[in-house]
């Protein structure tokens, strides 16, 4: 199904299942420990052995010797799979560093090698025995030291310069100049990456975990030199993603090289110390914003520049993107650099670029405003834009900004705030309220899936998209229970499977939209064959409480399926509406935190935020996405940070413990309001994605209620207390 | 991880002897720090001596009005005592302040004190660590140093000691109670029983080679308004970048010890002894030679401004 | 001490401490493995029988097995999750003779005796524990991994606070600690959700306790 022109009324507006808070269909399996990770397939195969992956330990340079004598002798040990037997091994689409190394060494904990033996505690203790002796050659490990020789990356974000900036900035009565920094951070998702890997003859399946099939597949092929129809990757089930198992990684290739050499099953999950170095992250940037305005607040120019740094095939972190299009300006001055640095690959994490680039543009505006004497709202309310501020004949499809700011300040209670920094005082915290706005681009991503009328009236969903916690199972189910006009518990869904059609994956805050998108348009191609079986072609068939009517005609939908199952495929295409509007979600983020007055320890006590994205296909687990970003916000915010050891370059605090997320403790109940809205422009859904924008601006609204509550206005993330400490009052 | 033997020992005396029979045997108990470390290659014993069947997890009453915590007291039951929150609040503050519910109900009274440094270069083998493999070299000093400590470290080690029940074992002024494998026993004050780093940050306690801790003795309580103070960078389950324990008397005078800057709890009498002076006077001469890398000087002004707010609120709960 | 004893969260067990005395076991005071390890080939092996979910199991592990991966990698029980193997998540979390314990920070071998409740011995789909259905209600998970160990440890977080367990957060150390969002945050934070569901999943917990809201 093309996709090319708004969607009018269709089934789905009919809002019987979608659009209603609705548990999820696999709760019973997660909460009782019965739904199988990756790890966890001890029914799929027999013979499984264990396999433990032994990571470099140096950050650049060559592998002068491998000593596998120790390892070998090591009592369990079936095979030890190293560069020097692996094979050639190409690189997948969408890596930048090799997932063996040998003999270059590209960065710290990448792989060299894989110990397989019978149990898991003689593989990892054989793996302790592996001596690699390493040739290491100077690298680059600082951004701050690197950011010069940053290049323009033309083809993933070729700088906007709209207007004259530079002009337009010296000439403007209220100007502002500052300079921040975010960190290196990791998706730290519960569940290390892992692979249990199968070969019968030349075919090789996978279980996984995986956000997207379909491009891993073809990067398994790449990578081990086999045709892409001899690989088959399950990923039922994924502990957490949050973009960091957009692409495989060395627990894939290295569980498909074991088990070919031991010649049996092989399993593989990365170590939690091995996590943050071995596979990606997000990475730091360094971002200068300008800002021009009237004195009354009107931004007349605005500069956002940012760099970032990656391995030499790495992508750049667009950090500056969300300056493209949040506020207007005529004159605009938007670029990224990026530099090279031989940390581990930075990758994709939860809204990339967005997270980043809002972490510090929405401090930058709340610095603004006060400098303009404006309430930050209002200042953002001023300067907000219908179009596309470069190319003005360009629409947002929807925009509502103001509203969100508006319905969350009201619901906040937003008049309470105190402008004047360090006013409010409760016994030993100080109180502030900061906010910040959020904007996510909306993608559309084709999408497949395939649809069944089994012959006892169930509907069979299988699509390869994954549920990484999104609740991807659920909104599909309800879907394709809108569209047959059965009850959600008539639909069965299957996910993350190869062997399914291709769908648009977990990524980008885009699978939610798109992959229901792709099992509406089968479901149609459904109806169309359920009504020819039935005889009621002529017209437009109903599909109602399990029947199909047309006319004065009724009869049970799963008669339709009496001698056979009835199966349909299809796809959902997007068109170039992308091209005619501008398709974006937009958020308001609203934070109130306490500081300890002696020791700037920093409480979060309330947090709101007011999403605008389309229809919400299940509020109860899109309210879970933003929650649970706001929550990674406050992460970023507070306390997440790699720390680089500059000189040996590596991420020090490698686990855990020293990469310090959100507990339990740091949260408070969270508030979520969703605007009601529909997008045509989106898709049939009328949907867009929530489990990004979620993030975006979260961080900037905790930074700004801290400054707010204490006067230290910190530009160095995370805002910890020791940035914050010399703001406090004097202590008697 | 090593393959060992295992084995049950079941009196303090026969786990005492096994150490000393075997080479590289060392005792388990809770095993939250031991396994940890063994599975990192960290901690590699030939011989584990489970010592969790020893009987010594009972809290009595002592002759002179104390407590004699058995070693193998789950942090859980000994932060619960009635007894001890009644009368050594500190204990219990800083107990509940440190690790996990599940963590407390495994860690143990002596496996707590003897818990090894966090330091991120002691936890990654690659990383050159004197504590780990002497001779070896700091990869800590010039690296990432923000958690580390800041005094009582050497030019070998900057490494802090993570237990928050230490510190206040320290203010206490307890004594661990010991056995060794010919039976003798001792009582070695909290004092004395860390060691600072100096030239060999290996050696970490005075405890000898199979030496079995079989119980912490607390003396008489001493009264007074006990506060805890654990400042970390999140809310909960996260080590210490400094923590204050304070014992605070109607009088003025108090104790003081300190978590999250030293390789042992830092406690300074001469210090304490500057209390009427204030939280200034104090932390700078508890913190007087003090040695903080750039990631971690904020650490001199977070222990003066958490001290002179302990002390508002002792004086406050007082 | 019965070992018999179906392994739900009995309340007169609850403040026993997890050590059983030596006399519970069929073997000498002491003993020595040692034995096994004769050669190189094999590591040393040892057989061990907990009360798993109120069953029996009689395993032959290696001494470095955890209690963790005797349950995930020999009794095929995978509910309880690897998260970090170090004691730093939470979502290994069972409970162990009524107690919420990291399954990755103990030895199998040490286990012997004991009765380890896991997920799957609170509840079934079929039968699910009121706990477990509260999450369902209150979209307490989203990824799934970490909330097997939340839901064990919510449990026995219930246990503490009844048995008058003191927090961090516990305004008094002198009067039982009462059930409060305060008291549940704090308690839970040993069990990490990065899919940020904590909100809900104190919710949930509320729920079944009845906190006052």
């Amino acid at each position: 199904m093309k996709f090319d022109t708004p969607a009018t009324r269709n089934p789905i507006d009919q809002l019987k299942v979608v659009g209603k808070a609705t548990d999820r269909i696999e709760g019973p399996l997660k909460t009782s420990g019965q739904a199988p990770y990756a790890y966890e397939q001890h029914e799929a195969v027999k013979h499984q052995a264990y396999g433990v992956m032994v990571g470099s330990t140096i950050a650049k340079g060559r592998i002068a010797n491998i000593d596998l004598a120790e390892a070998k002798a090591a009592p369990g040990v079936l095979a030890i799979v190293t560069a020097a037997n692996a094979g050639k091994l190409g690189k997948g689409k969408y890596n930048a560093a090799h997932l063996l190394a040998g003999p270059q060494v590209q960065h710290y904990h990448q792989a060299v090698a894989l110990v397989v033996a019978e149990t898991f505690e003689q593989a990892r203790a054989a793996a302790q025995c592996v001596k690699v002796d390493y040739e290491a050659t100077k690298g680059e490990f600082d951004l701050a030291s690197v950011r010069d020789q940053g290049v323009e990356p033309k083809d993933e974000m070729p700088d906007v310069r709209h207007g004259d900036f530079a002009a337009a900035f010296a000439a403007a009565p209220v100007q502002f100049d500052q300079t921040y920094t975010t960190p290196d951070q990791s998706h730290a998702m519960m569940e290390p990456h892992s692979t249990l890997a199968a070969w019968q003859g030349d075919q090789l399946t996978l279980w996984t975990s995986n956000q997207m099939v379909a491009w891993s597949v073809g990067d398994i092929a790449a990578t081990l030199g086999l045709p892409k129809e001899k690989v088959r990757l399950i990923s039922p089930y994924i502990g957490g993603g949050f973009g960091g198992k957009l692409f495989i990684r060395a627990d894939a290739i290295l569980a498909a090289l074991g088990a070919r050499l031991a010649g049996r099953p092989v399993k593989v999950a990365l170590t939690r110390p091995q996590v943050a170095n071995n596979t990606t992250h997000r990475p730091a940037t360094i971002q200068r914003i300008r800002m021009g305005a009237t004195a009354d607040g009107k931004l007349t120019a605005i500069a956002h520049e940012g760099w970032s740094g990656n391995l030499a095939e790495g992508k750049v972190e667009l950090a500056a993107q969300p300056s493209q299009l949040l506020y207007a300006a005529e004159n605009r001055l938007v670029s990224m650099r990026l530099a090279p640095l031989d940390l581990p690959e930075g990758n994709a994490m939860r809204a990339p670029g967005e997270t980043p680039g809002l972490m510090v543009l929405e401090i930058a505006m709340d610095e603004m405003a006060e400098k303009l004497k404006l309430d930050p709202i209002q200042f953002r309310i001023l300067n907000d834009t219908q179009v596309d501020p470069v190319k003005t004949e360009r629409p947002f499809s929807q925009r509502h900004l103001i509203e969100c700011l508006q319905t969350g300040a009201e619901r906040f209670g937003w008049d309470k705030r105190n402008a004047q920094p360090g006013s409010r005082r409760e016994g030993r915290w100080l109180i502030g309220m900061g906010v910040a706005a959020a904007i996510r681009n909306n993608l559309l991503v084709k999408s497949g899936a395939r649809v069944r009328l089994e012959r006892n009236g169930k509907i069979t969903v299988e699509t390869d998209m994954t549920d990484i916690g999104t609740g991807s199972y659920t909104i599909i189910a309800q879907t394709a229970a809108e569209m047959m006009g059965v009850g959600l518990e008539e639909v069965v869904v299957h996910l993350g499977d190869s062997s399914f059609p291709v769908s648009s994956g977990s990524g980008g805050q885009f699978g939610g939209n798109c992959s229901t998108a792709g099992v509406y348009a089968a479901c149609v191609k459904l109806r169309e064959a359920v009504a020819a079986k039935l005889g009621m072609s002529q017209g437009e068939a109903e599909f109602i409480d399990g029947h199909v009517r047309l006319g004065s005609k009724s009869l049970p939908l799963r008669n339709a399926a009496q001698d056979a199952a009835l199966e349909a495929e299809d796809s959902i295409e997007f068109g170039d509406l992308a091209k005619q509007y501008q398709q974006s979600t937009f958020g308001a983020h609203f934070a109130e935190v306490a500081v300890d007055a002696a020791t700037g320890e920093v409480r979060v006590r309330r947090m709101l935020a007011v999403c605008s994205a389309g229809r919400i296909l299940n509020p109860k687990s899109a309210r879970s996405q933003v929650i649970g970003a706001m929550t990674m916000g406050v992460g970023a915010a507070l306390m997440e940070e790699l720390a680089v050891d500059k000189r040996l370059g590596f991420f020090v605090n490698h686990d855990l413990a020293g990469y310090e997320v959100p507990v339990h403790a740091d949260i408070p109940h969270q508030e979520v309001i969703f605007l009601d809205e529909t997008d045509p422009v989106s898709s049939p859904m009328k949907a867009k994605g929530v489990g990004e924008l979620g993030i975006c601006g979260v961080s900037a609204a905790v930074a700004n209620a801290i400054y707010n509550a204490t006067g230290a206005r910190v530009r160095e993330y995370p805002v910890t207390l020791d940035k914050i400490m010399g703001a406090l009052p004097e202590m008697v | 991880m090593k393959a060992f033997d295992y084995s049950r020992a079941d009196s303090p005396a026969a786990a005492a002897a096994l150490a000393a029979q075997f080479e590289g045997a060392r005792f388990i108990a809770g095993g939250t720090n031991l396994l940890d470390l063994m599975k990192l290659d960290i901690e590699t014993p030939q011989h584990l001596i489970d010592v969790n069947h020893l009987g010594l997890d009972q809290i009595d009453a002592t002759p002179d009005g104390g407590l004699r915590i058995g070693a193998l007291v789950r942090n859980t039951d000994l932060a619960a005592d009635a007894r001890v929150r009644k009368d050594y609040a500190l204990l219990s503050r800083a107990l509940l302040a440190g690790a996990s519910g599940q963590l407390r109900n495994m860690a143990t009274t002596a496996g707590n004190l003897l818990q090894r440094t966090r330091c991120p270069y002691f936890y990654d083998t690659a990383q050159a660590c004197n504590k780990r493999k002497p001779g070896s070299g700091c990869a800590a000093i010039g690296g990432v140093s923000r958690q580390l400590g800041i005094i009582g470290v050497s030019a070998a080690c900057i490494a802090t000691h993570p237990s928050d029940m230490a510190i206040a074992l320290r203010a206490l002024d307890a004594q661990v109670e010991t056995i060794s494998a010919d039976g003798s026993t001792r009582s070695i004050a909290m004092a004395d029983f860390h060691q600072l780093p100096g030239d060999t940050p290996h050696v970490e306690t005075s405890l000898a080679p199979g030496e079995l801790i079989t119980a912490v003795a607390l003396p008489p309580p001493v009264g007074g308004t006990h506060v805890y103070h654990k400042v970390r960078d999140r809310a909960s389950y996260a080590f210490a970048l400094v923590s204050v324990g304070l014992i605070l008397q109607k009088d003025g005078g108090g104790r003081i010890a300190v978590g999250g800057i030293a390789p042992k709890p830092w406690r300074v009498e001469a210090a304490e002894a500057l209390l009427p002076q204030g939280a200034k006077a104090v932390s700078t001469r508890l913190l007087d030679g003090a040695t903080p890398t750039q990631d971690n000087q904020f650490k001199v002004t977070l222990v003066e401004r958490t001290l002179a707010s302990v002390l508002a609120q002792a004086r406050d709960d007082a | 001490m019965n070992d018999h004893e179906p392994s739900t969260l009995s309340r007169r067990r609850f403040l026993i401490l997890g050590v059983v005395t030596a006399t519970a076991f069929a073997m000498p005071p002491f003993i020595s493995l040692k034995a096994y390890a004769a050669t190189l080939e094999q590591p040393p092996m040892a057989k061990v029988t907990i009360q798993v979910n109120g069953q029996s199991q009689t395993l032959e592990v290696d001494t470095r097995t955890t209690l963790l991966d005797a349950l995930r990698e020999h009794l095929h029980l995978t509910g309880s999750k690897k998260g970090c193997d170090h004691g730093q998540c939470g979502a290994c979390t069972v409970i162990a003779d009524g107690r919420r314990i990291n399954s990755c920070l103990t030895l199998a071998v040490m286990q012997n005796g004991v009765e380890v409740t896991t997920i799957e011995g609170l509840g079934l789909p079929d039968n699910l524990h009121p706990m477990q259905a509260a999450f369902i209600r209150h979209d307490g998970y989203q990824c799934g991994y970490c909330t097997p160990g939340q839901i064990c440890s919510a449990v026995a977080v219930l246990e503490e606070i009844h048995h008058g367990i003191p927090s961090h957060v516990s305004p008094s150390l002198t009067e039982p600690p009462r059930l409060s969002a305060a008291e549940l945050q704090e308690r839970m934070s040993g069990n990490i959700c990065r899919c940020g569901a904590y909100s809900n999943i104190i919710e949930a917990i509320s729920e079944v306790a009845e906190v006052p809201a």
